[in-house]
């Protein structure tokens, strides 16, 4: 760890000690949130999703294609980051590296799992033509929190997708129909503290992570612990708290903007 | 494909209604990243762009660096889903070309011999494109690099000028830029008129191009005050919020 981080820790831990954050917030309080659909016209669906200063865009493709052999009925799901230099001076230029893969990877599995898309409907022929979905997610601002902003912006971005069936002279364009989706609540863990929703300098000095995707129902559809730190049992069922609640209120704020 | 548009319509009108000499609109808005040490957001017609900079910092890796100046590193990129048919992701030819030139035109523009061994990144992320895209990422590097604070002779602008239905106009639309004769994207300080980016494909002759070379330029000029007014209205707030 490098010096910086180790003074902000110094400031982060002191602060939360007095039951405080660095920018205000409670400990379960989540940051403001802002989504805008529609927001690239050459993209099928397309959405921005500001958490606090984090920003990401995702992008929906649709192309037609073959489908994978083992499963000749279903349509394609791809899923791609990119961490683009324009969002932090840390990010590079290049192929995606192990970053980028596993925030891909968690939303694909987010999407996939929960059947958000129905993909046995997305096939035209049986063995021969299917839809692919394209989802690619640009970080265009980076300050903490990229896998909830990440999977959000793609669930919006798909709640607006027209199928570009016209294009592609398949029939006629429709919209595409989604299922009601779970939503992400990333908590983290400093000394033995929990935040949700970390900003980037509680990220920075975060000891573990822990992500949990709930449903409507108040159901658990979804869980990914990350960094080398852990938790306790007690403070995993604080975090499915938490991220119950929050989750909800966001549902609402997504439903909201994508008109659904 | 056989040509069955009219480029130019009976008035003189261009398929989306422009004249000749008129620009798509551009609107302009400064600082518009948390990170970035400077941002710009752009739309230019239906072409959507953001630029950050981040800059002058130390050059890595370190056989990069030049002992008397600062590197430019210009990068320009187009998202997967910023066209048609999706884009597979990451750099191209196309992309590199452009790139590069994009950081020779900046280069001269920069006062870089103040940042020894340091690089100046600029990233410019074409999120909608529409014909253009190379001018409106330049143009929005000019105001991210005036809004991250980097010492600059002027604030670069571009636009382009080309030929269609045997016509000289500004600033090719899409189907202009498809089924044109010629396209002629310029870059210019727009202070001395000093050209710092100039492409051309297709036909022209002398005099046609002589006339889009002066037809660009004005151009320029049109969206350099639009620039000038992003970064003035940014600081006028900042100003304002004393």
């Amino acid at each position: 760890m490098s010096i910086v981080p180790i003074i902000k820790r110094d400031y982060i831990s002191k602060l939360a000690e007095q039951g405080k954050r660095i920018d205000g917030r409670r400990f379960d309080e989540y940051r403001k949130i802002e989504i805008e659909t529609n927001v690239v016209s050459k993209a099928e669906g397309s959405a921005r999703v500001k958490i606090g200063n984090t920003q990401v865009l995702t992008g929906i493709k649709m192309d037609v294609g073959e489908p994978y052999s083992d499963s000749p009925e279903s349509g394609v799901l791809t899923t791609a980051a990119e961490l683009i230099p324009l969002a932090s001076p840390d990010f590079e230029a290049g192929p995606p590296r192990e970053n980028a893969i596993e925030l891909a990877r968690v939303v694909d599995r987010g999407v996939r799992e929960s059947e958000v898309i129905e993909l046995d409907k997305l096939c035209l022929e049986p063995g021969e033509k299917v839809w692919i979905v394209f989802i690619d997610i640009h970080i265009l601002d980076y300050d903490g929190n990229l896998f909830d902003a990440a999977s959000l912006a793609s669930l919006a971005a798909l709640s607006t997708t027209i199928v570009p069936a016209a294009r592609l002279e398949v029939g006629e364009d429709y919209q595409l129909l989604l299922k009601e989706p779970p939503i992400s609540c990333t908590s983290v863990k400093f000394d033995n503290f929990v935040v949700i929703d970390p900003s980037l300098d509680e990220e920075e000095i975060a000891d573990a992570r822990l992500t949990v995707a709930t449903d409507k129902n108040g159901d658990i559809r979804a869980m990914q612990k990350g960094l080398n730190g852990s938790f306790t049992k007690e403070e995993i069922q604080k975090v499915i708290r938490v991220s119950l609640d929050n989750g909800r209120e966001i549902k609402k704020q997504l439903s909201e903007s994508t008109g659904k | 494909m056989e040509l069955d548009i009219k480029l130019i319509d009976d008035n003189g009108k261009r398929l989306d209604g422009r004249s000749a000499e008129e620009l798509r609109k551009i609107k302009i808005e400064a600082g518009v990243l948390h990170r970035a040490d400077g941002s710009c957001y752009l739309e230019w017609g239906g072409n959507k762009v953001l630029a950050a900079v981040y800059g002058p910092r130390e050059a890595i890796p370190r056989h990069t660096q030049n002992p008397l100046r600062a590197i430019v590193n210009a990068r320009y990129n187009m998202a997967a889903f910023s066209v048609e048919d999706r884009k597979r992701p990451g750099p191209d030819r196309r992309s590199r070309e452009i790139s590069k030139v994009i950081s020779e035109a900046l280069e001269k523009i920069i006062l870089t011999e103040q940042f020894p061994r340091s690089a100046i990144d600029v990233n410019i992320e074409v999120l909608d494109a529409e014909a253009g895209t190379r001018c409106a990422g330049l143009t929005a590097a000019g105001v991210a690099l005036a809004d991250a604070g980097i010492p600059m002779n002027d604030i670069p602008v571009a636009c382009a000028a080309g030929k269609i239905a045997g016509q000289i106009v500004i600033d090719l639309g899409k189907e202009e830029d498809n089924f044109g004769d010629a396209d002629l994207p310029v870059a210019i300080s727009p202070r001395t008129d000093e050209i710092l980016l100039l492409q051309m494909d297709g036909h022209l002759t002398v005099e046609e191009f002589n006339k889009a070379l002066d037809l660009a330029i004005k151009g320029c000029h049109v969206a350099s005050e639009i620039q000038k007014k992003a970064i003035l209205d940014k600081y006028q707030s900042v100003k304002e919020a004393e």
